[in-house]
């Protein structure tokens, strides 16, 4: 199909299907992350969800016979650029969509590839991400979590942290070592099971903006039969890396709704007024607005850039690192100015005044973009050695 | 990570080999010392590739490639800080040219496009770029016109056939074209830092005619808008190849010279300072292109994305090279290295057509605050 033809079908059925509910700025509160226990929040949000899913544009890149779109790079560009069009919320975010799907896709047999990718594309199975442990952090791969061969099973036994959303995901992809024997890098796999398997428990954890939105996840004796394992024993590492560029690559494209979008000129313009030059009464937070304008501009611009390249069929590899330390450093200055803007008046932490203090909680929580998915420090180690080849 | 069009790609490849080839930095040294800011032997060269024309359509003469294409040149040239009026007469004088349209379009664009002639714009009349505020006047009438001003920072005005003069007709603005050698004209021909030429030139009831107006009023608004767009970006890509070839001279040197029994590179402290420069020189890259290509397809956000570029250089032009000299340590200072002119160069550019903060201004104005 041509691509005018493929524009104007795809905005034509976008006005039929997309419900108007479904058109509206959307907090962290609306994201449709779908799994078991989820409830929706209207049947808007369900209906959206199911016409989406069933087009395969919950996941337009990935072939159909996965229950994804099957779209080409042009097709998919046209289907956010229409979506925007109308301001239609992405259907369904998730882990499996943004992490464990691109790993499967490359790693993963058929038997899983048509297993798990169709379930996470109509949003039935919520996953979440078992990769850091207390003592493993930036050192990822030395973790400890260790999974004992018995034959039929691995046995999963050992602790987790910082696992977001554990207590609500269904499963979780998980990295265990499975060979004591072999060096840090070699000895681990790539393991998925249910959370609801024996042996699994979760815990809470209070972030500094009030929510609780990861855990602490521990595994007792958990049984996982080895067909659950992704590629070959010992090749974990490998998987996990190439999991890690996807994900940095969504958190640097800021691709989520974790925050709302909003003018910052316009924010800051209403809470502060103009002097009787025109320009804003803050000269300083002013000139600091002026730098990050720039600043936006330059990283959306190489996010389009960036965005033609992958669609062109090209992986970033080591330079979703790029983009992570960009998008996250860029992030965390936008919602310092937020909050420098809205002055006292974004301080207000309870009531209904601004919003029950949204803007400071999206600012705390914009500090954790420069660690999760590997710290802004990690990132830029990585670039120096992948990238700019410089000595170990 | 660019993706380029076939017609792009053959005119990077030749860039690349022509310029690496006989005008490296090795040749801008030789001129440096013969005090040759000029380098017109470079200019019939340049043009039989086609290049003095690569923003002038072909019926006025040039090759039509576009914005997207010099800047392929330009990054080239700012690597090999090869001395050209590439900027001021291709693309500066090339884009007056062909936007305006008017007798002296016809007999001009084509001797820019074919190298016959260098035209230099003289825009700026105060040391820091305020196009806007033009005082250099034309008055009387008809056949009886005269201008009277002063114009600094004329780049390559010190050996150009003609001048590319802004100024006020009443309340319109006008696009001139005036001799150097004309009465009235005194041309004060001076080296700058980057041991290139800008002029200063005062005028005194310099004796215009009709058929010396490029543009008046709206159509010269119109033709200096554009003008200005285009050598925002351009002179912003030469930067970036100066930063970029500055970064890579840097990256090098941390991986070959030892202190401490290692190598500098495999210190924690500069590798994140190297990546650091290394991500915002991707960035500012994918910007830089995103200009040039609305150029091309003179979109809406031309302005915009123009001075968001040049601005963003400015800022990415001064850390490549400051870091640069930095983590070369004591040699980075010296003439021998390249760093300093680098350095220079990247300098005169990060002011020219308007600085950071110029730009920046324009942007908070045009977002209401
Ligand atoms: C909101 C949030 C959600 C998360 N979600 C998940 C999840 O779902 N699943 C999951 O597995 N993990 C998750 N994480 C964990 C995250 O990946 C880790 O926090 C991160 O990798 C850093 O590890 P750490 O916390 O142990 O810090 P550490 O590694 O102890 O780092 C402490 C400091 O030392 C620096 N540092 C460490 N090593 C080096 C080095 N070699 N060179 C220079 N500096 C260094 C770091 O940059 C940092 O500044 C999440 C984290 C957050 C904040």
């Amino acid at each position: 199909m041509d691509i005018d033809t493929f524009r104007s079908e795809t905005r034509a059925w976008l006005e039929a299907n997309c419900p108007a509910e479904m058109r509206t700025p959307m907090g962290e509160d609306d994201i449709c992350w779908g799994g078991r226990t989820f409830e929706f929040r209207s049947p808007a949000q369900k209906q959206w969800l199911k016409v989406m899913a069933a087009k395969g544009w919950t996941v337009p890149a990935w072939p159909k016979a996965y229950g994804g779109g099957g779209l080409t790079g042009d097709e998919q560009k046209v289907l956010t650029e229409e979506m925007h069009r109308i301001n239609a919320r992405p259907p369904l975010q998730s882990f499996g969509i943004w992490m464990l799907g691109p790993a499967l896709l490359q790693f993963g047999t058929e038997a899983q590839k048509r297993h798990y990718l169709p379930q996470i594309a109509r949003g039935e199975i919520r996953w979440c991400q078992g990769y850091s442990e207390p003592c493993a952090g930036s050192d990822l791969a030395g973790l400890q979590t260790k999974g004992v061969d018995t034959g039929v099973h691995f046995e999963v036994t050992g602790q987790k942290i910082w696992t977001s959303y554990a207590d609500q995901a269904d499963w979780i992809f998980c990295l265990v070592r499975t060979e004591p024997d072999e060096r840090k890098h070699t000895g681990i796999s790539f393991l998925l099971f249910d959370m609801q398997s024996d042996g699994v428990s979760t815990k809470p954890i209070k972030l500094i903006s009030g929510a609780s939105p990861f855990c602490e996840t521990f595994f007792d004796a958990v049984k996982v039969p080895k067909d659950q394992i992704v590629g070959e024993r010992g090749q974990g590492w490998t998987i996990a890396k190439y999991l890690l560029t996807h994900e940095r690559e969504m958190i640097g494209a800021s691709d989520s709704a974790l925050f709302a979008k909003s003018d910052l000129a316009e924010d800051a313009v209403s809470a502060i007024g103009l002097d009787e030059t025109g320009r804003l009464d803050d000269p300083m937070l002013r000139a600091d607005l002026g730098q990050f304008l720039i600043d936006e501009i330059c990283f959306d611009a190489h996010l389009e850039m960036t965005g033609a390249y992958m669609r062109a069929g090209h992986e970033l590899g080591a330079r979703s690192a790029e983009l992570k330390y960009l998008g996250t450093e860029l992030n965390k200055r936008r919602q310092s100015l937020r909050v420098a803007a809205g002055g006292s008046d974004d301080l207000v932490w309870e009531g209904t005044a601004n919003d029950a203090g949204q803007v400071a909680k999206d600012w705390l929580r914009s500090k954790a973009n420069t660690i999760e998915g590997g710290t802004s420090e990690v990132m830029l180690s990585i670039l120096s050695k992948a990238v700019l080849k410089l000595p170990g | 990570m660019e993706l380029l069009s076939e017609d792009q790609q053959l005119i990077a490849d030749s860039a690349t080999g022509f310029l690496r080839a006989g005008h490296s930095i090795a040749a801008f040294r030789a001129l440096r010392e013969t005090g040759d800011t000029a380098n017109i032997a470079i200019l019939p060269e340049l043009a039989k590739m086609g290049w003095m024309g690569i923003v002038v359509p072909e019926e006025l003469g040039g090759i039509g490639l576009g914005y997207r294409a010099a800047g392929l040149i330009a990054e080239e040239l700012g690597r090999n800080l090869t001395v050209s009026p590439f900027v001021s007469s291709a693309i500066l004088a090339g884009t007056a040219l062909s936007t305006s349209n008017s007798q002296a379009q016809k007999i001009w664009a084509p001797k820019v496009a074919a190298g016959e002639a260098v035209l230099a714009l003289a825009l700026d009349e105060t040391a820091k770029h305020r196009p806007d505020r033009v005082v250099t006047k034309v008055t009387g009438e008809a056949d009886g016109l005269k201008l009277n001003g002063r114009k600094t920072y004329v780049v390559d005005g010190g050996f150009a056939d003609r001048l590319v003069v802004t100024a006020k007709r009443g309340d319109d603005l006008c696009l001139l074209l005036v001799d150097p050698l004309a009465a009235g004209v005194t041309l004060t021909s001076q080296v700058m830092l980057d041991s290139r030429n800008a002029a200063t030139v005062v005028l005194e009831d310099v004796a215009v005619r009709d058929a010396d107006i490029l543009a008046q009023g709206q159509a010269a608004e119109r033709a200096l808008a554009k003008t200005l767009a285009a050598g925002r970006a351009v002179a912003a890509t030469e930067q970036l190849g100066i930063a970029k070839a500055a970064a890579d001279q840097t990256y090098d040197y941390l991986r070959t010279r030892k202190q401490f029994g290692v190598h500098i590179g495999q210190l924690q402290a500069l590798q994140h300072r190297a990546a650091e420069l290394y991500c915002e020189l991707a960035q500012v890259s994918s910007l830089i292109a995103a200009a040039l290509n609305a150029l091309d397809s003179d979109s809406a956000d031309v302005e915009t994305l123009t001075r968001a570029a040049k601005a963003k250089m400015a800022r990415v032009g001064q850390q490549a090279t400051e870091e640069g000299v930095q983590m070369h340590g004591g040699i980075g200072m010296t003439d021998e290295m390249d760093l300093g002119l680098f350095m220079k160069r990247d300098r005169a550019l990060a002011e020219f057509l308007g600085d950071a903060g110029h730009h920046t201004e324009w942007l908070l104005r045009q977002r209401g605050i």
